[in-house]
């Protein structure tokens, strides 16, 4: 399978001052230590992709970034103040989106209500405020199909669609949330060939727009596609961080794996991971 | 399925009137009363059908649906409350300690009562999230605590009675009486009767002398249940609280506040229907509303409510309801033993829940 590589890159400052910042972030649920002290940052207009192994712990870490964990130590630093979100909508109200490995949809709600869960567009005042049915429909069929997908409906049940789609609507979902800063945790798991350079084009042109994403994948060629900057998590504790040029897709896929093993493997299967 | 899933266009208009119908929740509701009626039309007595008879069986149907579409949309939120039958109990003993023991005017008594109530929903919603523990548990024990504290509360009150008088006495004449109690549009009713438009008795007054206010308080909170399930930010997020907790938390929906309103409406329901029993028999006891929170959740479930959640309707528990009001009292117009009654109940339940699950099914795609 042949992924576009020719997005452009660069364009960050190595200066720009990051939107997000995470300082020595550590989780612990009971007895694991599923975070043991990771320091990450993400500026405007870039891409920081953080790679790592099943079971690294960059699904808990991001959690912390979107409010869905508080970090059991560690500090938040969203545009240079402190933050402490308390739930997932403090941080969507700041301008985080996340599409989460599970993507968090319901199967039984249709496309639109999924698309505008918890940020429902109103028309009226007062106590005749209501939800815009009308406009919700109209933008959620828009951006599907900005996304390359076209609904059989706006009423669709997410339960109707396939594995692919449903990833597509959630990504759609939180590109056009996504104000300031985009998490992907693994978004690119159940797509095709084409839907996932569909994907890898959309967070290209969203970084152009000035927004950090945070885009996680155990594909290192996903991430050498559109990366700016490359973070491995390693059993809870970062690897390094490394800049796009300094780093060759074989050292990156040998940190995931946390060693040497890996290019033994690689080199007996004749390159093909 | 075509296989090609981008030239798609053309299949919005694929599904047919009929297969948009079966997607609907209430289907099964509507259908359902629509068997009954005719069933009823087959054996019942004439008079069933006539306006008073019609008043007859709504009036019950009434009362449990204010109840069963509270319980709906807390189903839809995803939660139970068993204790809705015995809040009844509870809150008539407060609203009946209000008026006659303090001789409070309706206009503290019943905002008194809802906020009791309303509390009460509090405390339920507040234990079912903190502890995790599934709400048909906890609204179980409340089920058994709410109804031992109404014959405890009531034996105090009256000093050893577990019957309350004296409520008529006490509201009779109260300005806001009329809005819970008795009929409404008696000027119209007489004035239909004058024309003939209805049947009178021989004095000329009408047999019918109203509408009976319950029933007006029941369509009224059916449509508005209705639309903040489907036209608002907070119907969208009660079916999303229903659906998948998690997914919902994580996608902004404040899904623990959901809930515990949720629990307050449910429990403000079952005040509401105690104010408005209580106020009509004149007098409260320990009894009222015993097993209702079982007839509420079936209404609900024969209106499509899903017993797992996250899918339902109001308007579904609002059929529901008026198919068991047509069931309790339509038999007395028959020739058939009303002890049926139960069969029928526990046969209309398990269709239902087949039903629903075959919806569900095609709604969701699963095979
Ligand atoms: N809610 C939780 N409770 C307990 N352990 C958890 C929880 N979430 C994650 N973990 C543990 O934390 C570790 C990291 O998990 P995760 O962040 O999902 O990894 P990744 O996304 O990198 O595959 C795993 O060992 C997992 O079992
Ligand atoms: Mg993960």
């Amino acid at each position: 399978m042949e992924i576009e590589t020719a997005f452009h890159h660069g364009a960050v400052a190595d200066d720009a001052k990051p939107i997000l910042e995470m300082r020595g972030i550590k989780k612990h649920f009971g007895n694991v230590i599923a975070l043991a002290g990771v320091s990450f940052d993400i500026r405007p207009g870039e891409c920081h992709c953080l790679l790592g192994d099943n079971g690294a712990g960059k699904s808990t870490f991001i959690k912390t970034m979107s409010g869905v964990h508080k970090p059991t130590e560690g500090e938040i630093l969203f545009e240079d103040k402190p933050m402490n979100f308390s739930s997932p909508r403090d941080a969507m109200e700041a301008g985080i989106a996340t599409v989460f490995q599970d993507l968090a949809m319901i199967p039984l709600m249709s496309v639109t209500r999924n698309f505008f869960m918890g940020r429902e567009p109103t028309k009226g005042a007062g106590p005749f405020k209501r939800f815009d049915v009308a406009r919700a429909n109209e933008v959620c069929v828009e951006e599907m199909r900005n996304m390359g997908i076209n609904l059989r409906g706006p009423d669709q049940a997410v339960g109707t669609l396939s594995g692919g789609e449903r990833q597509t609507v959630a990504i759609a979902r939180a590109v056009y949330f996504g104000a300031k800063v985009l998490i992907l945790d693994e978004p690119t798991s159940a797509l095709g060939v084409r839907q996932t350079s569909n994907v890898l084009a959309t967070i290209d042109k969203v970084r152009k727009q000035g927004v950090g994403v945070v885009f996680i994948s155990h594909n290192v060629r996903h991430a050498m596609a559109v990366g700016d900057r490359f973070t491995v998590l390693n059993r809870g504790k970062t690897l390094g961080t490394a800049t796009r040029g300094e780093i060759t897709p074989n050292e990156l896929q040998d940190l995931m794996a946390g060693g040497q093993e890996m290019a033994q493997l690689e080199g007996s299967l004749g390159g093909t991971i | 399925m075509p296989a090609d899933s981008t030239v798609t266009d053309e299949r919005v208009r694929e599904e047919t009137l009929l297969a948009r119908l079966m997607k609907r929740p209430e289907l099964g509701a509507i259908a359902g009363l629509i068997l009954v009626t005719i069933f009823f039309l087959f054996t019942a007595n004439a008079s069933m059908f006539t306006l008073s008879g019609i008043m007859n069986f709504l009036t019950p149907a009434a009362q449990l649906g204010i109840l069963a579409i509270g319980a709906s949309l807390l189903m839809i939120g995803g939660e139970f409350d068993l204790s809705i039958g015995s809040m009844v109990a509870f809150a008539g003993m407060i609203f009946g300690a209000l008026v006659v023991n303090l001789g409070l005017p309706l206009i503290v008594a019943i905002p008194g009562t809802l906020i009791f109530a309303g509390m009460m929903g509090v405390v339920n919603g507040q234990l079912v999230i903190r502890t995790g523990l599934p709400s048909f548990i906890v609204t179980l024990a409340f089920l058994f605590i709410l109804r031992g504290l109404s014959l405890v509360g009531l034996k105090y009150l009256t000093g050893g009675s577990t019957q309350l008088r004296g409520v008529r006495d006490a509201v009779g004449d109260d300005w806001l009486a009329p809005f819970f109690s008795g009929d409404a549009f008696t000027g119209l009713f007489a004035k239909l009767a004058e024309w003939g438009w209805i049947d009178t008795f021989k004095s000329g007054a009408p047999k019918v002398p109203g509408v009976p206010v319950e029933i007006l308080w029941f369509i009224g909170i059916a449509l508005f249940a209705t639309w903040i399930l489907l036209r608002t930010p907070a119907g969208n997020w009660i079916f999303a609280a229903g659906g998948d907790k998690n997914a919902a938390s994580n996608s902004g929906v404040p899904v623990n506040r959901v809930k515990t309103t949720l629990f307050i409406v449910t429990a403000c329901c079952a005040a509401l229907v105690a104010i408005m029993t209580v106020i009509d028999a004149g007098s409260t006891d320990a009894r009222r509303g015993f097993q209702k929170e079982f007839e509420a959740i079936i209404a609900a479930v024969i209106g499509g409510s899903l017993l797992t959640g996250g899918y339902g309707s109001a308007i579904g528990a609002f059929f529901g309801s008026i198919i068991f009001g047509m069931v309790v009292i339509g038999l007395t117009y028959t020739s058939i033993d009303q002890d049926w009654f139960q069969v029928f109940l526990g046969g209309m339940l398990l269709l239902a829940v087949i039903f629903n699950n075959v919806i569900r099914k095609r709604v969701t795609g699963e095979r």
